[in-house]
């Protein structure tokens, strides 16, 4: 460790340091969170201080060893988990085929949701369907919940002539308005805020409907998170806010994002109930995403999540974490990998199975790989057909103005 | 048609607004119960409820975030920020977010956003409640940008700027609230008696991208917008030269017709803003009258602009374009 933590009469500041770099070896301080551990409090009475616990501890429904148990145990039926399980499955294989087209030059860019497509899948499934999602670059995911077909997709990342947004923006930044996921931004942070406004027209309008955005633990540090806390307490609209612990932002360790360990209790003296949950448990997942939409449901406004979770890839195709942590650290993380723990739950409840798994994961990886021909049939990166010139002019403003026509016949497509 | 000054004409215009469009809200910095601290709000809320009109926390950045949210879930939102100078904890918020979301989601996605700010000097408001930074967002593809200057068009641009579909920073030249601005400190007119002051009491809009020639002449056009439209008019009068004046009112889209038609006519052009030269709007219409009028033009282009200084608070009459210095530019343009 090379950080000065030490500030003040030692000399100085404080500058803090990850855990572990490369060639370090890796480590968290192990888990003695249980399932057992925390009381599930009625969603429509629960003040800011109920959750203090909730806050402090860690919401897991799945052990370690696969068994799901506790007051936060959704009970969901074999064939919900299974959905579940396939959904993140799905997303996996999706974003392993991607990076390899990107390793390959046939996407420009690529960022995975490795490690965390519980958070996603599970969330999303755990929502009405008219509810409004407005992701990060890391919650893809949502979009294979709400149904968009992956051919869609690949033609957004690809940027062809099929692709939805004209080709105007880097592969993952995807825009879903059927599936009531709202387009992504490059700005981190930007979105956290804006689904407070989401979520007060919403309630304005008198519509049963919910927000849900994510924030990144890096960009928990923009002013964006604190507007949107706030902003949360005092107008108290139907939105859950998540930040997605996931240790690191590009190089930069949660360290740096806050002098606190724990990113859950920052709402509390806001009076948003605030829940710290397992980011790789399914189950506990969907429960307290279920839960916030309650008390959203019942008018009590706003709840506030940490998703404690890990970065198993790196921060995009552009990106080396070799470059500054440990190669193998995820192996470290104590809350394992979110597909293994269903899986295992699953075998272990009889319903499911090793084959079925294998089978699965070759079903999927055919529909993705036959998915990308699709794609390709409406244009690659190399040869096109992209998207014509003129949707650079298009959509800037509702109608083209006579400046912005000028530069159009100027460039003479 | 009732007699009106600025502030006035601003409240009917959301007043018309409020009444005619459940999705209109309306909200900023002590807009709410007290009705805003130069009371372009006032009695709105009371007339209309606290869920159409009312205060926020003290955040631009979180006022410019939540206004995106509601206007691409359905509402209209008409945000205020107190002053202009206080405009850029929301600039990234308006510059990266308002500004490209329709583009961005491939038109599945837009927000009609309306910015209502004071804006500019004369106020004795020092470095910053005198800013007048229009040039910092007419820089920005995807939104657009009014600058009022009398009760009658302000009335009329807020209420186009409110029902256009795109994102739209609307400045109010603070200067002007109550009465018009000839560039003399110590004659304070009000509204009162003045052909802009009369205002219909009903609905009507003035075109966006539309000038407005305020007064005719055939020696020189000179352009301005906000509070520097009545200096510039007494700065023609004291030049004693035949002037067109167009007050430009928006400054993006701007109104290539009515600035191209008269250059053509008059052969010169003088450009006058309050905000710094450098990079000002003034750069733009200067060098797109160079392009468009170049074989018309008989002299250079004058600029009449604020220094490249931070706004003073004492001094501030040497600051602001004068009638004076207005006046010796549009003598210029007449010199062989």
């Amino acid at each position: 460790m090379t950080g000065d933590e030490q500030g003040g009469d030692s000399g100085g500041f404080a500058v803090p340091d990850a855990p572990s770099r490369p060639g370090e070896k890796s480590h968290f301080e192990p888990w003695t969170y249980t399932p057992e551990d925390l009381s599930q409090p009625d969603p429509k009475t629960c003040t800011a201080e109920d959750t203090a616990d909730h806050s402090e501890g860690l919401i897991r429904v799945l052990d370690d060893d696969g068994v799901a148990s506790g007051e936060w145990n959704p009970n969901l039926s074999a064939d919900e988990l299974s959905l579940g399980l396939e959904q993140m499955c799905r997303l996996r294989i999706f974003d392993d085929r991607m990076m390899k087209m990107q390793r390959t030059g046939k996407l420009s860019f690529y960022m995975r949701s490795l490690g965390e497509e519980a958070i996603a899948i599970s969330q999303t499934m755990a929502l009405q369907n008219h509810d409004w999602l407005f992701p990060t670059y890391r919650q893809p995911g949502c979009q294979f919940v709400r149904g968009r077909s992956m051919v869609s997709m690949i033609n957004h990342c690809i940027g062809n002539v099929e692709d939805n947004v004209k080709g105007r923006q880097m592969p993952v930044h995807y825009t879903y308005k059927d599936g009531h996921y709202i387009s992504v931004s490059s700005p981190v942070g930007t979105q956290f805020s804006q689904a407070v406004g989401v979520a007060m027209a919403s309630a304005y309008k008198g519509e049963d409907q919910a927000t849900i955005t994510w924030i990144g633990d890096g960009a928990s540090a923009e002013g964006d998170y604190h507007y949107a806390v706030n902003f949360a307490s005092v107008f108290k609209p139907p939105v859950i806010l998540c930040v997605v612990n996931n240790q690191w932002a590009i190089s930069t360790h949660k360290n740096f994002a806050s002098g606190g360990e724990n990113f859950a209790t920052r709402a509390l003296p806001y009076g948003i109930p605030s829940l710290r949950v397992d980011g790789n448990d399914f189950l506990a997942l969907y429960s307290v995403t279920q839960w916030a939409r309650k008390r959203a449901a019942a008018g009590l406004g706003a709840t506030h999540i940490e998703i404690l979770t890990y970065r198993t890839g790196a921060h995009s195709s552009s990106d080396d974490a070799s470059r500054y942590r440990p190669a193998d650290e995820h192996e470290y993380w104590p809350g394992g990998d979110p597909i293994e723990r269903l899986k295992n739950h699953l075998i272990l409840n009889g319903d499911w199975s090793e084959e079925q798994h294998s089978e699965l994961e070759q079903r999927l990886d055919e529909e993705v790989v036959a998915a990308y021909k699709e794609a390709v049939t409406h244009g690659d990166l190399a040869n096109g057909p992209w998207p014509p010139a003129s949707t650079i002019f298009t959509e800037v403003y509702e109608e083209v103005p006579w400046h912005i026509q000028e530069q159009r016949e100027e460039l003479g497509k | 048609m009732t007699e009106m000054n600025m502030i006035q004409s601003l409240n009917s215009a959301l007043d018309n607004l409020l009444e005619s469009d459940p999705n209109v809200l309306i909200f900023g910095e002590d807009v709410g119960y007290f009705g805003g601290v130069f009371r372009v709000t006032d009695g709105l809320q009371e007339k209309h409820g606290s869920k159409r009109v009312f205060d926020t926390p003290l955040a631009e950045g979180g006022i410019a975030a939540i206004a995106f949210g509601m206007g691409l879930n359905g509402l209209r939102p008409v945000m205020e920020i107190q002053f202009a100078d206080y405009i850029f904890p929301a600039y990234d918020q308006i510059v990266n977010e308002m500004a490209k979301l329709r583009h961005r989601s491939g038109g599945e996605f837009s927000t009609p956003v309306t910015i209502r700010t004071p804006a500019g000097g004369g106020i004795k408001g020092g470095h910053h409640h005198s800013q007048s930074p229009e040039s910092q967002f007419t820089h920005t593809p995807g939104i657009k940008v009014v600058y009022c200057s009398n009760p009658y068009n302000a009335k009329g641009l807020l209420i186009s700027a409110i029902e256009c579909n795109d994102p739209v920073v609307f400045f109010e030249p603070k200067r002007c609230y109550r009465g018009p601005f000839y560039g003399d400190p110590h004659n304070v007119p009000t509204w009162k008696g003045h052909e802009y002051s009369e205002v219909p009491e009903e609905h009507y809009s003035i075109p966006l991208g539309e000038a407005n020639l305020t007064m005719e002449g055939d020696k020189c056009t000179v352009i301005a917008w906000g509070a520097m439209v009545h200096v510039a008019e007494q700065g023609i009068k004291d030049s004693g030269i035949s002037c067109d004046l167009i007050d430009l009112q928006s400054l993006v889209p701007w109104d290539r017709d009515a600035v191209v038609n008269s250059v053509k006519k008059t052969g010169r052009c003088v450009i006058v803003h309050e905000a710094p030269k450098t990079s000002g709007f003034g750069a733009e219409m200067s060098a797109s009258v160079q392009e468009r009028c170049f074989y018309h033009l008989e002299s250079p282009i004058e600029r009449v602009t604020g220094w490249d200084t931070p706004f003073p608070h004492s001094t501030e009459w040497d600051y602001l374009p004068s009638p004076q210095r207005i006046a010796e530019a549009i003598k210029r343009t007449q010199e062989d």
